[in-house]
């Protein structure tokens, strides 16, 4: 019991965090007509690519002679890129045509 | 220097929720999805350039930049070519890819805890490497699994209590982590990729029973647990815009989830236990008498005079690439004075709003794509109902056999138009695997081909009228 407590007690910015973060999210979301579904899916798919971040910060710290780190932490930043990268690109070929329309309309 | 990437992570993080909220709203998504690019790009900035060690200093630096240009010209080239109707596929390889990406991390980190088993491990440190790891896995198997369903390379595969052994299969992840804590003073992996395996095992047998209609909201769930294993990276290295992120879409993602669901009438729990398709056997009785074949000069005539015309474009109409030549149809139409609107099904096609993508790619303007709640209302005063490759959301079932397998989800009431028209390749059964009994209502004429060129004929024979 004192472990967690102390566990909360030394993490408790990133605990409000996650729980505002958590609020934000649903709150966002929680109204957006259906049509927008797939394009969002596909934008909240390229935001979690942030876990590109830890791929390079691996990398980063990886002994240069530590192949197995290296190889593994180059695929994951690669694989990281392509998320991000691929992500936004398709996000924005699918709302590419949702511009141009003359007048305001339902959506 | 350490100063300057905390505030590109601020930027970064604004740029996300900010990003997320403009992307909820028609008019602004597109620089919604812009300024979610630009807040992305400011966190890598900050972290490729501004490391508290100093300008561009960061060890291996020549090999995250190439892993970087590559990733860039790879996800780039991959996300151009694609054609629109396989943008779903497309979303689920790039999320089974940030799922990879959160389980090499984690990978990572744990070696540098195996060679170094005299270190005492606190639980809030492990406990986010191997969630991220689990997490991770879960999400990379099941992105893949997902993406072979939707371009049909993988069928749908069950056996019976398979509920009670995925959630076994949990069990014993949580199991394997736990005694993978307890022996890191033994030093070895072997608990580590037992944990490993048996994740991408529970991967596998999540995503296997379900039907390829539903893979859009398995997607968006697979989507969010991506997102949590990011955040899991976040909380690993104190990094702020990770957590952030990585919990936003986590959250937005779930909810995303559940109102997809909600579109389709149906409870998460349904989808993940995997009703449809499987008893569907009940469905046959309603189907009985013969499907009439009509010609598309026939159809022609019937539209010239009618005074009012909808269209339900399907999941066929993306397949044929005929978003083209439909908007062609309605301009020669409207021309005529004839009033025609689009009736958009929530989840016609493969993933709610595909229709919208599609037809607003051929510049169908945006006021004649009415939703489903109102539209319906409108079927009994319309002449001509034309049925472009969509079937289960036109099928009555839906309201009137309680052993379907769709039944309660809500559908176009097609019926009630005087004509309708379905132009489909065959009289194969739509995704959902059943028969439709609107092809053998009377009123309905079946306009057999490829929807495009049977709306090219259309075209043709209305101008030559």
């Amino acid at each position: 019991m004192e472990t967690i407590f102390e566990f909360i007690g030394s993490n408790i910015t990133y605990i409000y965090l996650i729980g505002l973060m958590v609020f934000v999210g649903i709150e966002l979301i929680s109204h957006v007509p259906s049509v927008l579904h797939t394009p969002l899916m596909s934008g909240a798919n390229a935001i979690h690519g942030v876990v590109l971040i830890g791929a390079i910060i691996v990398l980063g710290k990886s002994e240069p002679t530590d192949y197995f780190s290296i190889v593994v932490g180059f695929i994951g930043v690669f694989v990281g890129t392509l998320n991000v990268i691929g992500g936004f690109v398709v996000t924005d070929r699918m709302l590419e045509m949702f511009k141009k329309k003359p007048k305001g309309g339902k959506s | 220097m350490q100063h300057l990437m905390e505030i590109c992570y601020l930027i970064g993080s604004f740029g996300f929720i900010i990003g997320l909220k403009l992307m909820g709203q028609p008019d602004s998504a597109r620089k919604g999805n812009l300024v979610a690019a630009f807040g992305m790009g400011m966190a890598v900035f900050g972290t490729l350039f501004l490391d508290k060690t100093g300008f561009a200093v960061i060890p291996n630096f020549g090999y995250i930049i190439s892993a970087i240009l590559l990733g860039t010209v790879v996800g780039t080239l991959m996300a151009k070519r694609v054609q629109m109707t396989a943008m779903p596929e497309m979303v689920s390889i790039f999320n089974g890819m940030g799922g990879l990406a959160a389980a090499l991390i984690s990978i990572i980190e744990w070696q540098e805890i195996a060679h170094h088993p005299e270190i005492e491990m606190p639980l809030g440190h492990y406990i986010p490497i191997i969630a991220g790891l689990i997490i991770g896995t879960i999400s990379f198997v099941g992105s893949i699994i997902a993406w072979g369903k939707l371009n049909g390379k993988i069928g749908d595969f069950r056996f019976a209590g398979q509920q009670y052994i995925n959630a076994f299969i949990l069990l014993v992840i949580i199991v394997a982590a736990y005694f993978n804590f307890t022996h890191i003073a033994d030093g070895g992996s072997m608990w580590f990729y037992i944990t490993m395996a048996v994740a991408i095992i529970y991967g596998l047998l999540f995503v296997f029973p379900i039907g390829g209609a539903d893979m859009p909201v398995v997607i968006s769930l697979l989507n969010s647990f991506t997102g949590v294993a990011a955040a899991c990276g976040g909380f690993l290295y104190s990094n702020n815009v990770m957590l952030m992120g990585g919990v936003l879409v986590g959250s937005a993602g779930t909810i995303l989830t559940v109102v997809m669901c909600k579109a389709m009438n149906r409870s998460l729990m349904n989808v993940l236990i995997g009703m449809a398709g499987s008893n569907s056997s009940g469905s046959g009785a309603a189907v009985s008498g013969s499907a009439r074949e009509v010609q598309a000069t026939d159809v022609a005539i019937m539209m010239k005079y009618a005074s009012k015309v909808i269209i339900v474009p399907g999941y066929g109409l993306a397949v044929a690439q005929a978003q083209h030549v439909c908007h062609e149809l309605e301009n020669i139409l409207a021309e005529e004075g004839i009033d025609v609107k689009y009736a958009i099904h929530p989840v016609a096609g493969r993933m709610p709003g595909h229709m919208n993508v599609l037809l607003a790619e051929s510049n169908v303007e945006y006021d004649k794509l009415i939703e489903m709640e109102h539209i319906n209302s409108e079927f009994p005063t319309t002449d001509v109902v034309l049925v472009v490759g969509a079937n289960d959301v036109v099928n009555p079932a839906a309201k009137t056999d309680p052993t379907s397998p769709i039944y309660g989800m809500p559908i176009l009431d097609v019926e009630q138009a005087k004509q309708i028209v379905v132009l489909k390749r065959s009289m194969k059964s739509g995704y959902a695997g059943i028969e439709n009994a609107l092809f053998f209502d009377p009123k309905c004429g079946m306009l057999f081909g490829d929807a495009k060129d049977s709306l090219q004929k259309l075209v043709n024979e209305v101008k030559s009228l």
